[in-house]
């Protein structure tokens, strides 16, 4: 055994000054602080769950048979335009991040304040955009008028039972697939009208901007009106032309948003200008997030909402509010079963939780500033459970010092044997917190990552604290008189140790 | 201070338990609670949360409402299937449904603002896809078996590969008996509940290191010595390390303790009462198992070797195997030589 050497040489304690080890750990932790304090990282960023605010998680949405589309590239273009559909709402401190790797990768987008169900339909949205004239135009549930409208039309049996079994009372546009160069079954966004759509002639790609309007002459209210490309302007204009003289209601061109009708104008005149407006009644906000969508293109994938949050404020600040009671009532039973069980001793134990509680906090604070940390009430969690952890250590290293202490050790040669023994037990233990606290960040997703990663962070603090503080804290305590002699109160009386003799004076003369 | 007196005690071996002697009973106790955890788990299953089985929940605060007003404006927004509602804390209500449309969703928000008198903004709606829960189950599962497999690697290497089973069978046991509870009491099971479970097995493995780094210590030159079994130097190590375990146990287990009671008590439900309602049982089952189960299952799997055979043969012939007073002192003269 390698340490049985060492535990000769260091038990020696000589060698080490722990009044210095204990200062250079005090003074770096003030200069953390102070480094904290001038690069201006005062503040831990809250998460959604503790102040309010819309998360939504984005699974990508697996077609049969076409998993190969969801790739890195594909995700991370999602990422970047769910991002500017997100920033164009001007809200601060949103976030899109992508998570987890490879082909289960989700999109994460939190967004605090009170925006809730905007940007859920904001960031959903696949927002693939076709022009498609109009064939067929019936009404919401199948009747026995329908033969007489799809007569002649030369339908395929898959069609025509599609239009045939399409009630838009009771529509899913989740389910519609709106292949571009296919005839499409759909309805309109309301769920009054069946339509059978031709192939669509003019795409998103067509479009080069959209912005929101209104005319304050027509009663038409909110409108998107779209510009398109050059190539879109020539495709746009030919659809229009061709159109134009037919009967209803082959005269509309059907304006189809993710499979659904937005709108389904009559063409009066064919439009060469490379303009056109999207009409349907809408409010002032569904105009401009619209015009956001189709500015910023179609997401390169369909995305199924996995997880929708809306938390609002109040309960925000109440889990806010039970984290920091919860840490705080946690930490005061620790310190009072301390008191009970090591008496004087238990100062050890405070200064060391103070000093793991104000590197924690040091530690966000930075994080906060130099990665965006953000800390949820999972990770406040993390950190109260950290706690137990921490004092776990002190338990082990100072039972271990009662255990040389009943061996006939004096204090001071109890303080440096049992480390050399208790110092491997909190290692390996502390590492195996860590691993699990490892694969736990890994593994999980959302806010419950805040856990792990406290967890991890608290253990690795554990550490540095019970082997730059505690021991030569402890060590410096036992040249004391007061511990020496055993006294009443100090945690390692011959009665609380539960010694036969009272060898301790005895020994320290020899 | 009785209990650090025991300590002293139990350290020298003044007091014993016969941890080791009286293995079949803890086994027979844990075998028979999880058969009942099985046999429940396998016919009533586990409540599972929103997150696993997809579904809303909206959460209004109001102060007079009703749970019936709640179905009320529930039914009026078109939702006409499964409802579970409850009222959580004093002025709470939470209605959770079935996997529903983004476009229902927003309507029950609607209507049920209009009912209470708030705003849309301050109901707290959480809403999960079919397919959500999937992910998360198949994340958990990769997490536990990547875990037990690192962890079986780590403490074969730093103690003996015996330990390491030992170690994860008392791990296993935890989680059965933990998950037996949730399913006989029929706590519901979130993915906060999950985390509590996968941080569990670390909690669980620390008691266990702790208790076998002084089964090491103890058992490191017994071949030579032949002065103890196998078992009852494990023995013995178990015994001066209860007071230890029991400690670092209740000192974790106080923090949990506050959280469990802040997060039932002023939140009701969420991810502070599951995480520490997991860990709560979670770490009494393994303060439990460090003890009761992992220490025999070790002797077990040790005594079968040649080695361990022959010296507890050795031991017998001498007459030892009821450690006397006198052999225990013995014993404490041997290791202070041993470590001057």
């Amino acid at each position: 055994m390698s340490y049985a050497g060492s535990q000769r040489n260091s038990g020696d304690a000589k060698k080490s000054n722990p009044a210095r080890t204990l200062s250079v750990t005090l003074l770096l932790t003030a200069v953390l602080a102070g480094v904290a304090l001038a690069v201006g990282a005062t503040t831990i960023n809250l998460g959604l769950d503790l102040r309010g605010g819309t998360s939504v998680t984005l699974q990508p949405r697996v077609q049969d048979g076409d998993s190969g589309q969801v790739t890195v590239e594909a995700i991370d273009q999602a990422v970047s335009i769910i991002r500017q559909r997100v920033d164009s709402l001007g809200v601060a401190e949103s976030e899109v991040t992508a998570e987890g790797t490879g082909t289960n990768r989700q999109i994460v987008i939190a967004v605090p304040g009170e925006t809730g169900r905007r940007i859920v339909d904001l960031v959903g949205q696949t927002a693939e955009l076709r022009f498609r004239q109009v064939v067929v135009e019936a009404q919401s549930v199948p009747s026995e008028n329908d033969a007489a409208l799809i007569e002649g039309l030369n339908l395929s049996p898959e069609e025509l039972s599609q239009f045939n079994n399409l009630n838009c009372t009771t529509f899913d546009s989740n389910a519609v697939v709106d292949k571009p160069e296919a005839l499409l079954v759909t309805c309109d966004r309301s769920g009054v009208v069946r339509y059978i759509l031709a192939p669509a002639q003019v795409v998103g790609r067509d479009v080069r901007g959209a912005t929101a309007a209104i005319d304050p002459q027509s009663a038409q209210g909110w409108y998107v009106s779209l510009d398109f490309t050059g190539d879109g302007t020539k495709k746009f204009g030919e659809l229009t032309q061709a159109v134009v003289n037919l009967p209803q209601p082959q005269n509309q061109v059907a304006i189809v948003l993710d499979g659904v009708v937005v709108s389904a104008p009559r063409i009066n005149e064919a439009i060469l200008g490379g303009q056109a407006q999207i009409t349907g009644s809408f409010t002032q906000l569904e105009a401009q997030d619209l015009a956001n969508v189709l500015k910023y293109g179609s997401l390169p994938l369909a995305f199924d909402r996995g997880e929708v949050q809306q938390v609002s404020p109040t309960l925000g600040s109440d889990q806010l509010r039970a984290g920091l009671l919860a840490g705080g009532l946690g930490m005061l039973l620790v310190i009072l079963y301390s008191i009970f069980y090591y008496r004087a001793l238990s100062l050890v134990v405070i200064g060391s939780l103070a000093l793991a509680a104000a590197q924690v906090l040091l530690s966000l604070v930075l994080l906060t500033k130099g990665v965006g940390y953000t800390l949820t009430l999972a990770g406040i969690a993390g950190t109260i459970v950290a706690i137990g952890v921490t004092a776990d250590s002190f338990i082990v290293y100072f039972e271990r010092i009662r255990d040389e202490m009943r061996e006939g050790k004096p204090l001071r040669v109890a303080v440096e044997t049992g480390w050399q023994r208790a110092r491997r037990t909190i290692v390996v233990a502390d590492l195996v917190s860590g691993i699990s606290a490892i694969v736990l960040y890994i593994v999980s997703v959302g806010s419950v990552r805040g856990f792990a990663f406290t967890l991890g962070l608290t253990t690795i603090i554990d550490l540095i604290v019970i082997f730059f503080f505690t021991k030569p804290l402890v060590s410096l305590l036992a040249r004391a008189k007061y511990f020496q002699k055993g006294s009443r109160y100090s945690g390692v009386s011959p009665k609380s140790v539960g010694m036969i003799k009272e060898p301790i004076l005895a020994e320290v003369k020899s | 201070m009785k209990l650090s007196g025991l300590g002293g005690r139990l350290y020298r071996g003044e007091t014993s338990l016969d941890i080791i002697g009286g293995r079949k009973k803890w086994y027979l106790l844990s075998t028979l609670f999880i058969l009942l955890s099985m046999f429940t788990l396998g016919t009533k299953g586990v409540e599972l949360s929103i997150e696993f089985k997809g579904g809303s929940s909206f959460t209004v605060t109001t102060p007079s409402g009703t749970i019936d007003q709640a179905r009320e404006a529930v039914t009026k927004a078109g939702y006409l299937e499964e409802l579970r509602i409850q009222t959580i804390g004093e002025d709470k209500i939470r209605i959770q449904t079935g996997v529903i449309e983004q476009s229902l969703s927003n309507a029950i928000q609607d209507s049920l603002a209009q009912q209470f008198a708030v705003s849309i903004e301050s109901i707290d709606t959480q809403n999960v896809g079919p397919s959500w829960g999937e992910e998360i189950s198949r994340k958990a599962l990769q997490g536990l078996i990547a875990f037990l497999v690192i962890i079986m690697i780590y403490l074969a290497l730093a103690f003996e590969p015996k330990m390491a089973v030992a170690a994860i069978v008392a791990l296993i046991h935890d989680v059965l008996i933990t998950v037996g509870i949730y399913a006989l009491v029929g706590f519901e099971v979130s993915p906060s509940t999950v985390i509590g479970f996968l941080t569990i097995l670390g909690y669980s493995l620390y008691d266990t290191v702790v208790v076998f780094d002084k089964v090491r210590e103890n058992t490191r030159s017994i071949t030579a010595t032949g002065r103890y079994t196998y078992s009852q130097a494990t023995n013995l190590a178990v015994n001066q390390t209860i007071v230890r375990s029991l400690n670092t146990s209740l000192i974790a287990l106080l923090p949990v303790a506050a959280i469990l009671f802040v997060g039932a008590g002023l939140l009701g439900a969420g991810t502070l009462k599951d995480l520490s309602l997991a860990l709560f049982i979670g770490l009494i089952a393994g303060t439990y198992s460090s003890i009761f189960i992992a220490s025999p299952v070790l002797v077990q799997l040790r005594e079968r070797e040649p080695a361990i055979k022959a010296l507890n043969q050795r031991v017998m012939a001498r007459g030892g195997g009821s450690a006397t007073p006198s052999q225990r002192i013995q014993h404490k003269r041997d290791k202070r030589k041993n470590r001057s």
